[in-house]
């Protein structure tokens, strides 16, 4: 079992160039503001010295390729530069929000979850009546929805007219958290869900006329204990790898997300840095992110194999 | 399972085929999409025609009034009729959606189809940068983009085309992966056409459904997304009518007026229902083989 | 009749003078374990209409007997054994017709009581033992979860259960196997899986699906055998459906023959083989290599089945038939008996007198 997972370290030495890469484009992200970048950071609180100052900072006064290696330096030792706004250290603010919206992000793949199994259940077990077709409205509203609208509409619906959750923030105490993240997680949960609703239908469909269930069925076995012990781990395969490249999105989808529910984690850190020109903020949220989503990657071969005994990413090169 | 099943199988296929071969017009989901997206866009270009209003234009006496027979779904903080800016919205969100799509799709589409049909070390530096532009979620590119580039139409369709030429690239690598071993461009090579031939006269028009297909997803995305920046105040600038910023002045109302911030989202709703089944009755009518 | 030998070609094959009175005749006058009543298979489309697969079969299936269902691919045998199990694949479903064990119908029966059955009274095997396994379930899990559900074991005890059945099935190895996965075993290991999870609840009715046709022919033989020991020693009926005539010689006790949906003929294996009384069991025969006589020349049937959905209105097998006369086009003839304890679909019957071996 363990030592199929033997990958994992080439699988991380894998990621090396494109993590460089991913430097790469943060670094350049700087050099496309048009003109002097200190100066468009600065807008109209620019005067000679900040310019100069800032020019320094950020290592603007250099040559290009000698300033991607001093960022790069400085990225080794943990340095991504302070904040502009908040004149300390950007990882330390970077490793506040982390938490939160991880917290967030579990959350919400936990409740698509919820959401997405039975209803991919429901619609496999009678393909093509009545609650398939339902399901599939369903997936097609969800995935037709802006996700910040629905965290809206959810506002209103379950916040304002019903009062049943909090409009924003993210609480005071640990008890609240899950409290306060309710809405924002189902609203990520709805945005995630289609997606893995049509694949794990999809696959449903193929495992429930497989010889196998035929033989559990055979053995007795129906319903629940079916579906259980022999259904939901084969048609959960594909699957996974569609959740995993699915998590990517939801990343993007819960920066937007916190800003419409004022939670203080790395999107509302990233959409503030925006409006305050907080130069380093935005490169650290954006590389940080990155990092998740390459991570995330790696993280869903691993329990692809760990689902999938036949799975042996070892013994062959990944294409 | 065995031959007796493939027997009545057989036997169910008659109605399956000719289901698949019937003409496109009695493609239901088809036909649906077609109808939908086709009133949107009909709606977008004669909105001048359908409404008395302007979509601009202030009327600070008439705010924030409830839907009545002459303002069908009231009007906004400015006294402007909602109904006129949805339509004028329409104008923006859909060409901007549309034309989005082109350079990612002629680029992505391009690129991936000569990886994947060259590999070798072409292929390895494209996909390598794949990956790396694959790393960075929609959002966070396309947010981080415009804002270097500054708010406006352009930078819009520049941060899009960036972002969004990696599925593209994906979709026909793995596409020509398959093609270029299929018998008949094997036979066509072998019958001495040259690289280019093949590509264009056999390869293309049996690859670029999958993309085709993929796009009428894409235009929702990228739709998506010019409704997310507007919403975050960096899209397309008030006063000019969009959806997204017509959702983010209509929240501060939620609690008194909440057909504001809710009109312009199912707006987008209906959008993407029509995209989406556009894309699917597409897929029916273009690849029926790879669907179940 | 002398199952249980090691050597099974020739005590089934061959010595065919000292059987005794048949198990069926045994058991004459009591309840047959298995009774198949006019069973119709098909698909109903929509609309009402129906296209049956499987027509009107009728056979019974007596304690300890070993029945053998032949047919070529699409006769419908496989679905027939299926109807049995409860198995059917959608659109398929029994149109009509009684399944009746010890008396009761299932198919009539509350779903919940059929499938309280399944294990413990009935239990099949699969043809393909890789797809017929669970991919992501180690076997000895597999093998232990019908003890669990329908003995009322402990996970403890029906995982030792599971390697004893292991090890009854001639695993070697049955401890640490029990942790594999099925992609991790031979093909040959696969089946003795299938068949210890099989008799893992000691059924007394087992239903194979061309239990070694996925098989390399040694490790056939051996399974065979294991199926037969297994059967004899614990009285477990059969029913065993595959395309291959040999396979039935060494297995089964009475043979039932399918075409295009029928049953054309039925009787006991060794009376069959030696004088078949249906033109298609006689074209088998003769179609079939045969290791006794390896210089006999293989005579090919023309043409193909029916297409079931619009079969031909007098007997199915005619438009193939050596034998033909008008009136086999006109109308089907029905499943008569020609000689006690024997069954053939054919008008013409009568005219296959001789005796093959």
């Amino acid at each position: 079992m363990l030592d199929r997972l033997r990958f994992v370290p080439a699988r991380l030495l894998q990621s090396v160039p494109v993590v460089f890469g991913v430097t790469v484009v943060v670094f350049f992200m700087v050099h496309l503001l048009p003109g002097n970048p200190a100066l468009t950071i600065l807008g109209q609180t620019a005067t000679p010295d900040r310019v100069a100052a800032l020019n320094t900072q950020l290592g603007l006064d250099k040559p290009l390729v000698d300033q991607y290696f001093i960022f790069l330096g400085r990225l080794f030792r943990g340095s991504l530069g302070d904040s502009l706004t908040y004149q300390r250290p950007v990882l330390e603010l970077v490793l506040q929000a982390i938490p939160i919206t991880l917290s967030l992000l579990v959350f919400a793949l936990v409740l698509s979850l919820v959401i997405s199994v039975p209803l991919a259940a429901l619609a496999a077990t009678a393909p093509g009546r009545g609650r398939d077709l339902a399901v599939r409205v369903f997936t097609l509203l969800g995935q037709g929805m802006p996700q910040f609208w629905v965290g809206i509409m959810l506002i209103l619906l379950l916040g304002v007219k019903l009062r049943l959750f909090p409009v924003g923030g993210y609480g005071m105490t640990f008890g609240e958290h899950p409290y306060y993240l309710f809405l924002p997680a189902l609203t990520l949960a709805i945005a995630m869900s289609p997606t893995t609703i049509r694949s794990l239908r999809a696959s449903t469909i193929n495992v429930l006329g497989s010889d196998y269930v035929g033989t559990a069925r055979s053995k007795g076995a129906a319903g629940v204990s079916l579906f259980r012990g022999h259904v939901l781990r084969n048609a959960a395969i594909p699957t996974v790898s569609i959740i995993g490249v699915n998590l990517g999105y939801l990343v993007g989808g819960s920066l937007v997300i916190e800003k419409v529910f004022a939670i203080p984690g790395l999107g509302s850190l990233m959409i503030n840095a925006i409006f305050t020109r907080d130069f380093p903020t935005i490169q650290a949220v954006a590389l940080f992110v990155a990092l998740f989503v390459i991570v995330v990657g790696i993280l869903t071969d691993v329990v692809y194999t760990l689902i999938d005994p036949r799975v042996d990413l070892s013994s062959k090169e990944r294409a | 399972m065995t031959t007796a099943v493939a027997t009545a199988a057989r036997a169910m296929r008659r109605p399956a085929r000719s289901r698949s071969l019937r003409p496109w017009y009695r493609n239901g989901t088809l036909v649906a999409g077609l109808v939908i997206v086709g009133l949107l866009l009909l709606a977008a270009v004669l909105a001048p025609l359908l409404t008395p209003f302007d979509p601009i234009e202030q009327d600070l006496q008439n705010a924030l009034q409830s839907p009545s027979g002459s303002h069908w779904l009231g009007t906004d903080k400015y006294g402007r009729d909602v109904l006129t800016r949805l339509l004028y919205g329409a104008r923006v969100d859909l060409r901007i959606g549309f034309l989005a799509v082109l350079i990612p799709f002629v680029v992505g589409s391009v690129l991936g189809a000569l990886a994947g049909y060259f590999g070798g070390w072409f292929d390895v530096v494209v996909m390598r940068i794949v990956d790396v532009f694959f790393a960075f979620p929609f959002y966070v590119l396309v947010i981080v983009l415009v804002f270097v580039l500054g708010a406006g139409e352009s930078s819009i369709y520049l941060a899009i085309a960036a972002v969004s030429w990696v599925s593209y690239a994906k979709i026909m690598r793995g596409e020509l992966l398959v093609a270029k071993k299929q018998d008949y461009v094997v036979a066509a090579r072998l019958g001495g056409m040259s690289h280019g031939r093949v590509l264009i006269r056999h390869i293309t028009p049996n690859v670029l459904s999958q993309a085709l297909i993929y796009a009428m997803s894409d235009i929702v995305m990228d739709i998506m997304a010019i409704v997310t920046l507007g919403y975050l105040g960096l899209g397309i600038a008030p006063p000019t009518a969009e959806w997204g910023s017509m959702i983010l002045d209509g929240q501060e109302f939620i609690t008194t007026q909440f057909l504001q911030a809710t009109i312009p989202g199912l707006a987008v709703v209906v959008t993407s229902l029509g995209l989406s089944l556009l894309g699917d009755g597409l897929s029916d009518l273009l690849s029926p083989e790879r669907r179940k | 009749m002398s199952q249980g030998s090691s050597d099974v070609i020739s005590s089934t094959g061959i010595a065919p003078a000292d059987e005794p009175a048949s198990t069926a005749e045994l058991s004459r006058g009591g309840v047959p374990l298995l009774s198949v009543q006019d069973l119709s298979i098909g698909v109903r489309l929509p609309g009402g209409r129906t296209v049956s697969i499987v027509e009107g079969v009728s056979f019974d299936v007596d304690p300890g007997q070993r029945m053998g269902i032949v047919g070529e691919s699409g006769s419908g045998k496989s679905l027939t054994l299926r109807a049995v199990a409860g198995l059917l694949p959608k659109p398929v479903e029994v149109l009509s017709g009684r399944v009746e064990y010890g008396g009761t119908d299932l198919l009539t029966m509350p779903a919940k009581r059929r499938r309280a059955l399944m294990g413990p009274e009935i239990a099949m095997i699969f043809q393909e033992p890789m797809s017929a396994l669970n991919p992501v379930m180690r076997v000895g899990d597999q093998i232990a979860e019908g003890p669990r559900r329908h003995l009322g074991l402990s996970a403890k005890e029906a995982g030792e259960l599971a390697v004893s059945m292991m090890a009854r099935t001639g695993i070697p190895d049955p401890v640490r196997r029990a942790r594999a996965y099925p992609h991790e075993l031979s093909g040959g290991l696969r089946q003795r899986i299938m068949i210890a999870m099989a008799v893992s609840c000691g059924p007394r009715l087992l239903l194979c699906d061309e239990p070694t046709t996925a098989l390399d022919v040694t490790v056939q033989l051996q399974v065979l055998r294991l199926l037969e020991r297994l059967c004899a020693d614990t009285g477990t009926s059969l029913v065993f459906v595959t395309h291959d005539l040999a396979v039935v010689n060494q297995t089964c006790s009475e043979l039932a023959v399918m075409y295009a949906g029928n049953i054309v003929e039925s009787g006991r294996v060794k009376e069959v083989f030696r004088q078949p009384r249906h033109p298609y069991t006689r074209g088998l025969l003769e179609s079939a290599p045969d290791f006794d006589r390896p210089d006999r020349e293989l005579v090919p049937i023309p043409g193909f089945p029916p297409n079931v959905a619009d079969r031909p209105s007098g007997c199915p097998f005619a438009p193939r038939c050596g034998y033909v006369r008008d009136h086999c086009r006109q109308s089907m003839p029905p499943l008569a008996e020609v000689a006690p304890g024997r069954q053939a679909a054919c008008f013409e019957s009568s005219r296959l007198t001789e005796v093959l071996a």
